[in-house]
């Protein structure tokens, strides 16, 4: 134990930094948590950076050039209209970024608002959203996602939410499960009995106590977003092309996969990279905020 | 008296659950911009062609007998037509769902086969070298794609080193040979006793079933390993050892004993899983399964065959969740 852990904190806002400097440290002696945050942290630069880091355009299409094996100038090849992969690869992490800010801050946020809601008026109203929650965990999630692309037409905007409408219940039951758990407390109670207005302990006592595991689950299930998003690119019903996005390109490059291996195997591995960084963080995260969930 | 009464509120949250999924799915077939009806007259029908083929197709009625008409043609087993086979869904479904019902009952065999034994492995030597190596694995299947995984697989296994067969379910020249008892064909080559098509059924399901069983392989064996290593902790185990038993009987009929009702969910839950991982992997493998038919109709916006298919798959899912919450729940006896 060092002076600095035993100190009491002066506030409560230096009590807080002191708690996020905890995460921080237990995170970063977790190598591969470490390896998730870097992972995370260069898709992100990658997507900001995207224009300064391609070596070419990554619409220029060059037909005297398709298909080209990978050589000096173009690092990974060409695809099928000549246009640089890796050009494409570092553009396409902004689909993939957008598909993962968009469902990684609505979802969990409206899966605790129908949690705590769910949970702490209980009866009828929690009746209803519960089994709303049961039919949409009926389907697969791709499939429904499916689905709703089919109904809505292609488009960034309908994958979007085809996703978000497939993901949410897992995070509503997990705050109502929260809530419920807290709802008896003598803290709850407390509040209560000083004058608080259930709109009051909800918004104030009882979410920020599920965020934890709302955040563990997110980081988590990030991972799957990604992959289901691309299921859909690959399936023609994400990103409109010519837009870059990995899912379509690896459909693209599936047609001269037996010959040009490198067109659909590169978007592969970005795929699976960033994929795996938001596993490795997810995990990290869970042993860090919520030992419970070890 | 619990029991029967809580298999009935099991049944009744099922009941309504279905019943949701099909408001769901008639939802979803509803906000499709296209025009169900001029799909039937075609553009230069005149407005009263039009008018009488939208009454005799109910949607002039109000929503709500829409959908009852649509729930009451469901209970009959009828899907609807679809407008790209011209045949009823639940016939179409009927020929391509004992493909993915192949497809995934081999690929949950090859991840049951293997996952198991790794978990138990791993859970034996926790924190060493089996451990990590089951951990990076399985990881690995968490994070890779499965479409990509089958494209790499098809060019390595079939492409460069002619392992495998290619695309298909069979060799073309044997598709039909064999009388369609089951629709599963290496039942139905064994039945006829048909060896070139027993064998050719088998080249090409090894691939997609082994790439599928990938992803069951890696949520199978994390399961067990976390199962088993509870059981290990526990004082029975420490008597066990403690009478000179071997360690492969306190592994493998002690503490594995222990699990397998727990696991038996774990397995339920991989084999639904998979249906979602077929839709993509039917698509690489060109199988002609559910996932594939579903996938298909949608391009042509055949929402009766979508609709049709989305609601079975539905279905199955509801089953085997119930499956999981009604039965294995009463094997175990410490849940009773």
């Amino acid at each position: 134990m060092t002076a600095a852990a035993e100190a009491v904190p002066g506030s409560n806002l230096a009590a807080r930094i002191a708690a996020w400097r905890e995460t921080a440290r237990t995170l970063a002696g977790n190598r591969a948590a470490l390896a998730g945050v870097v992972i995370v942290l260069v898709l992100a630069l990658m997507a900001l950076m995207a224009p300064l880091l391609a070596p070419a355009d990554p619409d220029v299409q060059n037909l005297a050039q398709r298909l080209a094996p990978p050589s000096a100038h173009h690092l990974l090849g060409t695809d099928e209209l000549g246009r640089d992969i890796l050009s494409r690869i570092l553009f396409g992490s902004r689909a993939t970024l957008a598909v993962v800010a968009a469902i990684g801050l609505s979802v969990p946020a409206a899966g605790l608002a129908i949690g705590c809601l769910a949970g702490m008026s209980g009866g009828f109203v929690d009746l209803v959203l519960m089994r709303t929650a049961d039919v949409f965990l009926a389907f697969p999630r791709l499939i429904l996602a499916l689905a709703l692309v089919a109904a809505m037409g292609p488009g960034l905007s309908h994958a979007l939410i085809a996703i978000g409408l497939a993901a949410w219940p897992p995070y509503a039951r997990l705050a109502r499960a929260e809530t419920l758990a807290l709802r008896g407390r003598d803290f709850i109670a407390a509040a209560r009995l000083g004058g608080a207005s259930p709109a009051r302990i909800l918004v104030h006592h009882i979410a920020p106590l599920c965020l934890p595991s709302l955040v563990v689950r997110a980081s988590l299930d990030m991972a799957g977003v990604i992959l289901t998003a691309a299921g859909l690119g690959f399936l023609g019903l994400g990103v409109a092309p010519p837009t870059a996005e990995w899912g379509a390109m690896i459909a693209a490059g599936r047609r001269f996969v037996l010959e040009q291996w490198w067109v659909a195997a590169a978007p592969g591995v970005a795929i699976a990279v960033a994929t795996l960084g938001f596993n490795l963080l997810g995990e990290g995260l869970r042993d860090v905020l919520d030992p419970r969930q070890r | 008296m619990r029991l029967p009464l809580a298999l009935l509120s099991l049944a009744a949250k099922a009941a309504l659950t279905l019943f949701g999924l099909l408001l769901v799915t008639f939802l979803i077939a509803r906000v499709v911009p296209i025009d169900p009806v001029l799909a039937v007259v075609g553009d230069r029908a005149s407005s009263e062609t039009y008018a009488h083929a939208r009454a005799e197709m109910g949607l002039d009625r109000p929503v709500a007998v829409q959908f009852g008409r649509y729930v009451a043609m469901l209970t009959t087993g009828d899907l609807g037509e679809s407008a790209l086979t011209h045949e009823p869904v639940t016939a179409d479904i009927a020929r391509f769902f004992p493909a993915t019902l192949e497809l995934a009952t081999a690929a949950t065999l090859v991840g049951l086969a293997l996952g198991v034994p790794m978990g138990v492995a791993a859970a034996a030597r926790h924190n060493r070298w089996p451990d990590h190596a089951l951990r990076v694995l399985s990881l690995f299947g968490y994070s890779v794609p499965v479409f990509w995984l089958g494209l790499m697989a098809l060019v390595l296994f079939y492409a460069d080193l002619g392992w495998a067969a290619g695309p298909g379910r069979i060799d073309p020249w044997l598709d039909d040979v064999v009388p369609a008892h089951t629709g599963l064909l290496l039942v139905d080559g064994a039945l006829a006793g048909n060896g070139a098509v027993l064998k050719s059924a088998l080249r090409h399901l090894a691939l997609p079933a082994f790439v599928l069983g990938y992803y069951s392989l890696a949520y199978i064996s994390r399961m067990t390993r976390s199962l088993m290593l509870e059981q290990l902790g526990q004082e029975y185990i420490a008597v066990a050892r403690a009478k000179g038993l071997s360690e492969t009987r306190v592994l493998w009929r002690h503490a594995l004993g222990n699990v397998l009702v727990p696991l038996a969910t774990v397995v339920t839950i991989a084999y639904a899983q998979l249906l979602e991982g077929s839709v993509l992997t039917e698509t690489v493998f060109a199988w002609p399964g559910l996932g594939r038919y579903i996938t298909g109709s949608l391009l042509s916006l055949d929402m009766n065959a979508v609709m049709g298919g989305t609601v079975v798959v539905g279905l199955v899912f509801i089953v085997l969740n119930l499956l999981v919450e009604g039965v294995y729940r009463r094997l175990d006896p410490r849940t009773r």
